[in-house]
């Protein structure tokens, strides 16, 4: 039983973590975040959820409280955005390589300086390697329905990482949509009581020892026994996407191509930019120009290989990357797929826009060019700028 | 009073095997809160440092009990984060054992980077006995001072120079401002006096509710003295009004050891060679302004436990 | 590092499940001076017991029985601490002991 309501994205955040119903909740305030961390307060308050609330003095410790739970044997989850995730950054890749399933929404926003409330990718990138799954959502719909599945995902035996799902501060997270909900039961029911597939710190006729130190002598074991686990976890995400399709009927894919199969000219993007960026497919296809686009869902693990399928037999690609890599070669999105494509015969060229940065607004204008741009290089067979900026004054 | 051959029945939950240095008072520590702490199940956080880097070098656990380490600063908010969890089984009638939540941390995993993680911790009010082994330094990365280590120590941070000598600054009062967070107990111990510390300990556990106890744990390594000295060296800083010994229960300030006669700070620190420099002539101030501050603050302190 | 776990073989996330398995771990070898206890003049009050950093004085039924040389590591606490008069532990060079 679905029903249709219009929320803005954190109402639907909290809505899910409601229905989601966790054991334990500790986390703190953020804009473009906070509402979710507010509203999940109500539901404490007024025990509509089971969940003990941990209203910590910092994200340092709500992501080291979260991971305390976690290591417990509950179902934990905390909530944040930019500097709170960075404030987390050295816990995430903890919680990562301890295997705790713990799950976390992240409303994007960019990284200070200067400090900015605004939306952009620069703060989620920056914890691309922590050893977290990432999964970025389009709308309020996609946060919802991400959330709910990012659950069965992480704490599945053959993956148990952590996993985060973005959406687009303020763009998404406090847009009013419409979208279909599930009822509690239904959610409940989805993810599922909390098994425990690990040893628990509070299983207490077993004692155990989380955290020990390792050295050159055992480190890269672990590491490499945690790579697979991330390397192995994409058929779980599609198993899990599969039957949330059968209660939902909304399918989820590791990306999702929009009139991609026969484009000659494609935009590879993640999140809110790619509803903008359908709009100009469309008006182009009517124009019998052969637009597509690649929405990536799924960034951790980076699906290289179905990217690189999906990819090829493109003629020029456009990469659109909402944060600068400052590695003077373009952003992390536009080096993954650009190295996607390295095995692609007949590859074609790749180009990377930086844009959107701290809110900075992205209109179909700016995707009419990015278009233009890639007709040119199909047709001349050359970019005159592999990375440029979108939207910037010069 | 603790009845050490009763005790000495009881299992402990740190075992021998543990790669602490030679004569590190630490360990001393956690073992007399093993013996206060008896068959009550526990269930313990470390932050980084000493204890935890020795204690848990893979494959290997001195650890009998349920043990979690996470970073340096935040033992405090991962037990929190483990209390709650607890609860949150104890709720839904997954658990009925009574655990006790126990974190050790060095002064600089306490006073320094973790005082954030420990005074919200403190603050929420989770039911956890914070422990800190407070050997005055950062000693795991090689003695660099704290806001714990005494003034004019010469650690690798504080180096006693020509210009400086020593640590400039007077040490953080942490079981104080621990005090002023309203816990039901707060405490300050030293091993030598295993009886009032494992008493303060027990107390510790059955608050029902955060508590807070100092220990002072001496590093030879970083203080310079003879391994066989560890327990004089916490005796004698106890005898000479540096550590003193007191309580803090439910707001009331008492003090739980008075020496019979206060020795001469010189006593305590001439045997340290991190003091060594002190004790040259052009430093006799020095030495004189820091038996002052020392008597200033206990008597600070008999007039809050109301022996003055 | 044959005798060395993989990957496929180290537990998930390094959780140790062997509690205080660092008991077979033997830190005996790190003594340059050791403890002798000397049982006549032993008055059983358990200070070196209390007071050791390594829990290597061993008792049995309430009684001080000895030193665990397998992890006794020589700091000389205990014998410094013994109150007995003569005292029940004397530190001796470990060259100079014959076997243990
Ligand atoms: C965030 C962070 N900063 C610095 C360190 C390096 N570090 C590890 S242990 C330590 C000092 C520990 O000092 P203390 O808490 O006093 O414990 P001790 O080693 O003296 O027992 C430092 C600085 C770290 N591990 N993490
Ligand atoms: S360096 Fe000091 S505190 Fe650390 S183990 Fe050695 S003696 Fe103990
Ligand atoms: S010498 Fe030190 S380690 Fe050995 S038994 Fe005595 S106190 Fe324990």
């Amino acid at each position: 039983m679905q029903e249709k309501i219009a929320l803005t994205g954190n109402e639907a955040m909290a809505l899910a973590m409601k229905q989601i119903n966790p054991d334990v909740v500790a986390a703190y305030p953020i804009t473009p975040a906070t509402e979710i961390v507010q509203i999940f307060s109500d539901y404490v308050s007024n025990g509509l959820v089971k969940t003990e609330f941990v209203t910590v003095e910092s994200e340092h410790s709500a992501m080291s409280a979260t991971l305390g739970a976690s290591a417990s044997g509950v179902r934990a989850m905390t909530a944040t955005s930019s500097q709170g995730l960075a404030f987390m950054w050295e816990v995430l890749y903890i919680a990562a390589s301890y295997q705790l399933p713990i799950v976390m929404p992240v409303v994007n926003r960019a990284l200070s300086g200067p400090i900015n409330i605004h939306g952009d990718h620069s703060d989620t990138m920056g914890a691309r390697d922590s050893g977290w799954l990432q999964i970025y959502s389009e709308n309020t719909q996609e946060a919802y329905d991400n959330l709910i599945q990012a659950v069965r995902i992480a704490e599945h035996p053959d993956v148990l990482l952590p996993t985060m799902v973005m959406m687009d501060g303020f763009i998404i997270s406090h847009a009013m949509e419409n979208l279909e909900i599930l009822s509690d039961q239904d959610v409940q029911k989805f993810v599922g009581e909390f098994k425990h597939h690990r040893p628990a710190l509070l299983d207490l006729d077993n004692p155990i020892t989380v955290g020990p130190l390792a050295l050159y002598d055992y480190y890269m074991e672990f590491k490499r026994q945690q790579a697979e686990a991330m390397r192995t976890c994409k058929p779980v995400i599609l198993q899990v996407a599969q039957e949330y399709a059968e209660l939902t009927g909304r399918k989820y894919g590791l990306y999702e191509g929009y009139k991609l199969d026969d484009a000659d000219l494609a935009i590879v993007v993640l999140s809110s930019t790619a509803g903008t960026a359908k709009v100009v497919v469309d008006e182009l296809r009517e124009q019998g120009v052969k637009a597509g686009l690649l929405k990536l869902r799924v960034f951790r693990p980076f699906p290289y290989e179905e990217l690189a399928q999906a990819l090829s037999g493109r003629k020029a690609i456009a990469v659109l990357d909402r944060a600068d890599g400052f590695s003077a070669f373009g952003g992390a999105l536009f080096n993954e797929i650009r190295s996607a494509m390295y095995d692609v015969k007949d590859r074609p060229l790749i180009v990377d826009y930086i844009f959107g940065l701290g809110g900075r607004d992205v209109n179909l204008d700016h995707i009419r060019k990015v278009y233009a741009d890639l007709a040119e290089i199909a047709k001349t067979g050359q970019a005159a700028q592999l990375v440029s900026y979108l939207g910037v004054r010069e | 009073m603790a009845n050490l051959k009763q005790l000495s029945q009881q299992e402990e939950f740190f075992t021998p095997g543990h790669r602490m240095c030679a004569g590190c008072v630490a360990p001393v520590v956690v073992r007399q809160v093993s013996m206060a702490a008896g068959d009550t199940p526990v269930v313990i956080a470390n932050a980084t440092g000493c204890l935890e880097v020795a204690s848990t070098i893979f494959p290997y656990t001195a650890w009998r009990a349920p043990w979690i380490h996470n970073a340096f600063e935040n033992a405090s908010a991962t037990l929190s984060g483990v209390e709650t969890a607890y609860r949150a089984l104890k709720k839904q009638g997954k658990i009925d054992k009574k655990v006790k939540f126990i974190a050790f941390g060095g002064d600089g995993g306490t006073y320094d980077i973790g005082f954030q993680s420990l005074s919200g911790a403190m603050e929420r009010g989770h039911d956890i006995v914070y422990i800190c082994y407070d050997n005055g330094a950062y000693m795991n990365t090689g003695i660099q001072r704290s806001s714990a280590t005494p003034q004019f120590a010469d650690t690798t941070t504080s180096p006693a120079g020509s210009v400086i000598p020593g640590k400039i600054q007077w040490r953080k009062d942490l079981t104080a401002i621990m005090a002023a967070h309203n816990v039901p107990y707060v405490a300050q111990v030293a091993p030598s006096h295993f009886n009032d510390l494992i008493t303060k300990v027990q107390k510790a556990i059955a608050v029902d509710g955060p508590a807070f106890i100092n220990a002072m744990a001496p590093c030879p390594r970083g203080w310079r003295y003879d391994t066989r000295e560890g327990i004089e060296m916490t005796r004698l800083a106890v005898e000479t009004c540096y550590w003193p010994l007191y309580e803090v229960e439910d707001g009331q300030w008492k003090l739980t050891y008075k020496p019979r006669e206060k020795k001469p700070l010189t006593e305590w620190i001439k045997k340290q060679g991190r003091f060594r420099h002190l004790f040259t002539d052009e430093n006799k101030e020095l030495l004189e302004q820091f038996q002052q501050r020392v008597d200033e603050e206990w008597e600070k302190l008999l007039r809050r436990c109301g022996e003055m | 590092m044959s005798n060395l776990l993989t990957w496929k073989e180290v537990p998930k996330g390094a959780f140790l499940e062997k509690p205080g398995n660092a008991a077979d771990y033997e830190t005996g070898d790190w003594r340059s001076i050791k403890p002798v206890w000397i049982a006549e003049n032993c008055i059983q009050c358990f200070r070196c017991w209390v007071y050791c950093p390594d829990a290597a004085i061993m008792t049995k039924d309430k009684k001080m029985i000895g030193i665990d040389y397998k992890h006794c590591k020589g700091c000389g606490i205990c014998a410094n601490e013994c109150p007995a008069k003569p005292k029940a532990l004397e530190m001796i060079n470990e060259s100079d002991s014959g076997d243990n």
